[in-house]
């Protein structure tokens, strides 16, 4: 990196020798230079903003063709705004999804297995973290290194062994959920999240906390946690929007059976393969009550989230 | 610390311990044996016997016993789609984000607004907004069809039996899709990269008056190299998974295209999988995925064999 840095100075020295040019033509420099910058300047913000509508376009889509008529959407040239509001695609998009159905047994997942990831994260980060123990290192690098794995390879094993205990039985709604949610009570990623957390945590605080008697288990429950808050509500956060995300294994476990659905299994099976024009109103107001409770989260959690997901590239 | 807590860290990690040796080790070395059966019933736990690679042999060559049907949906419409979503996407998506994050991390005015706007993509539902794109895509009413300024082009679905699907057409869509579900992770991570470098390379650049797109080439983008490895091994990864994409913009059976012009349908080798676990066919889906991870292996040790030489540290 070091001979990097010399190479390009070298590199740019001729530019040094350019600007002591003589006096007069400073100005003019000067002036040149603002105008490629504000040329510059609009270049950048005009690509910015293309990209912005872009990114945006579909989520305006949605929302706009989940308010309009039938009749309005079967128009050859698109409006881009409703002439007249239809508010009942929404009430036929509840209706048809089974939604208070599928809110329940999405929350009900969701939060399970989130509550169930927190304890064990928090119990192993605190271990990889806090306590010495022999051959700490080398399992914490082989738990890193099963992260490499695809899921896929597990998922069929995974799908055996639930259906021989019997929980993927359409009488068996316990064992469904339970299929849904024991698997995904462990997560190394967020092990790996709170251990970096707990790390920063100043060792004082353990041999005061110490001195007064505490045990580890107290520490833990007592200092560690209250103190990795932030951390635990992006954990908690990115877990949940994991469940109201998660299709695949969802749906081998319920094949089929609607009072099991999750939420995106629910959706996908109301609003088949079938390219229906009549249907787009209602389809797209469905696919608005499944997006919205997203952004929620992330304009209240914004920061949580953006944090717990920009932390995974930082090793590089 | 004493030595006394041994034992006891045991215990905080005996929960994640047993989960993960019954829910992800157990079932690595499981499906390589069920890989290795034959006729494996998965709800008796029953098989004829060994197929040793058998497995391997039906799901990848035109000579097995099924007639080849397993073959052509793995050699000529799983792999091919794979392998194509993979090549235009990951190269396209990590430039586009990469010039987004340039971009971004030199203004002032508005960045946070930009920067929520791009992240917004990611939290979303992958069949919800593929659903999206397909009625964006609609043949007869779609608006990307009005944009061009043309009427019943079919990109997703047919919707008479005269109409066809090209299947370029429907890679294209997918593509664009995939690229625009992917870009909020890389921009997030680039932006991350770039305020990691040393403000001090710049500062050097200013002196010398270096043009912006300059610096940017010849400073910026070097100094990103540890980013945009891990970006294309992620990635690459990533999109040989794929599957709730095609699940969302192409519905449950992936597609129907016209055989001249392509596989017939989107199916990805992830889509083969779950249609064999959902077939019953185990034994097949365990080889396939095996197969799946040998690929990944290969790319990953490749990509990282070739980039030894041009990450700069």
């Amino acid at each position: 990196m070091r001979d990097e840095k010399f190479k390009y100075a070298a590199d740019t020295s001729d530019y040094v020798l350019a600007l002591a040019g003589s006096e007069s033509s400073t100005e003019k420099k000067q002036r040149i230079s603002k105008i490629t910058h504000i040329i510059s300047l609009v270049i950048t913000y005009a690509f910015l903003i293309i990209m912005g509508i872009i990114i945006i376009f579909p989520f305006y889509w949605m929302i706009i063709t989940s308010l309009k008529e039938g009749e309005e959407i079967k128009q050859l040239q698109q409006t881009f705004f409703p002439q007249v509001i239809r508010w009942e695609n929404y009430t036929e998009a509840f209706n048809r999804l089974n939604f208070g159905v599928l809110l329940r047994n999405t929350l009900l997942v969701g939060i399970i297995s989130t509550l169930g990831t927190l304890i064990t994260t928090i119990l192993a980060a605190y271990a990889f973290a806090r306590l010495n123990f022999k051959g700490r290192d080398l399992v914490f690098t082989f738990l890193l290194g099963s992260m490499m794995i695809p899921g896929e390879m597990m998922v069929i094993s995974n799908y055996i062994s639930v259906s021989r205990l019997g929980w993927t039985a359409s009488s068996n709604i316990v064992g469904n959920f339970a299929a849904m949610i024991v698997p995904f009570w462990v997560s190394i990623f967020y092990i790996y999240l709170l251990r970096q957390n707990f790390k920063q945590i100043p060792n004082e605080l353990y041999l005061a906390a110490k001195v007064d008697g505490k045990s580890d288990w107290e520490f833990l429950w007592k200092v560690m946690v209250p103190l990795a808050m932030p951390t635990l509500t992006t954990i908690f956060i990115l877990k949940l929007m994991g469940a109201w995300n998660s299709y695949v294994w969802p749906n081998l476990i319920a094949s089929g059976n609607s009072n099991v659905y999750l939420i995106t299994n629910g959706l996908r099976e109301t609003f088949s393969t079938a390219d229906n024009p009549n249907d787009y109103g209602a389809q797209m107001a469905a696919t608005v009550v499944v997006t919205v409770p997203l952004l929620l989260l992330f304009i209240f959690f914004r920061k949580y989230i953006m944090r717990g997901v920009g932390r995974a590239g930082i090793k590089g | 610390m004493e030595s006394k807590n041994n034992w006891k860290a045991w215990l905080y990690l005996a929960p994640v311990l047993i989960l993960l040796a019954v829910f992800t080790f157990y079932p690595i070395i499981n499906t390589v044996y069920v890989s290795f059966l034959k006729d494996y019933n998965y709800t008796t736990g029953t098989h004829s016997g060994f197929a040793w690679f058998d497995n391997y042999v039906a799901v990848l060559t035109p000579y097995s016993e099924l007639g080849g049907a397993m073959y052509e949906k793995v050699m000529k419409i799983a792999l091919p789609n794979t392998l194509l979503i993979t090549i235009i996407t990951v190269p396209l998506s990590i430039i586009i984000s990469m010039v987004i994050a340039l971009t971004l991390n030199s203004i002032k005015i508005l960045k946070k607004f930009f920067q929520t706007v791009f992240f917004m993509p990611y939290v979303t539902n992958a069949i919800a907004i593929g659903m999206v794109f397909s009625v964006i895509f609609s043949t007869d009413y779609g608006i990307f069809n009005n944009l061009l300024g043309v009427q019943n082009l079919a990109w997703i679905y047919r919707t008479s039996a005269s109409d066809t699907v090209n299947y370029w057409r429907a890679l294209f869509a997918i593509c664009f899709y995939i690229i625009w579900h992917s870009l909020p992770y890389k921009i997030l991570i680039f932006l991350g990269g770039l305020q990691n470098i040393d403000a001090q390379y710049y500062d050097a650049a200013k002196i010398d008056s270096a043009p912006k797109w300059k610096i940017a080439l010849k400073i910026t983008v070097p100094l990103l190299s540890p980013q945009i490895l891990y970006m294309m091994i992620t990635s690459f990864i990533g999109s040989f998974k794929e599957y709730n994409s095609v699940i969302g913009l192409f519905g449950k059976d992936g597609g129907n295209f016209d055989v001249n012009t392509g596989p017939s349908t989107m199916q990805t080798m992830v889509f083969f999988i779950y249609d064999q676990v959902d077939k019953n066919n185990v034994h097949y889906a365990s080889a396939a995925s095996i197969f799946l991870f040998l690929i990944i292996m290969a790319f990953t040790v490749i990509q990282n064999k070739v980039s030894k030489k041009r990450v700069h540290y």
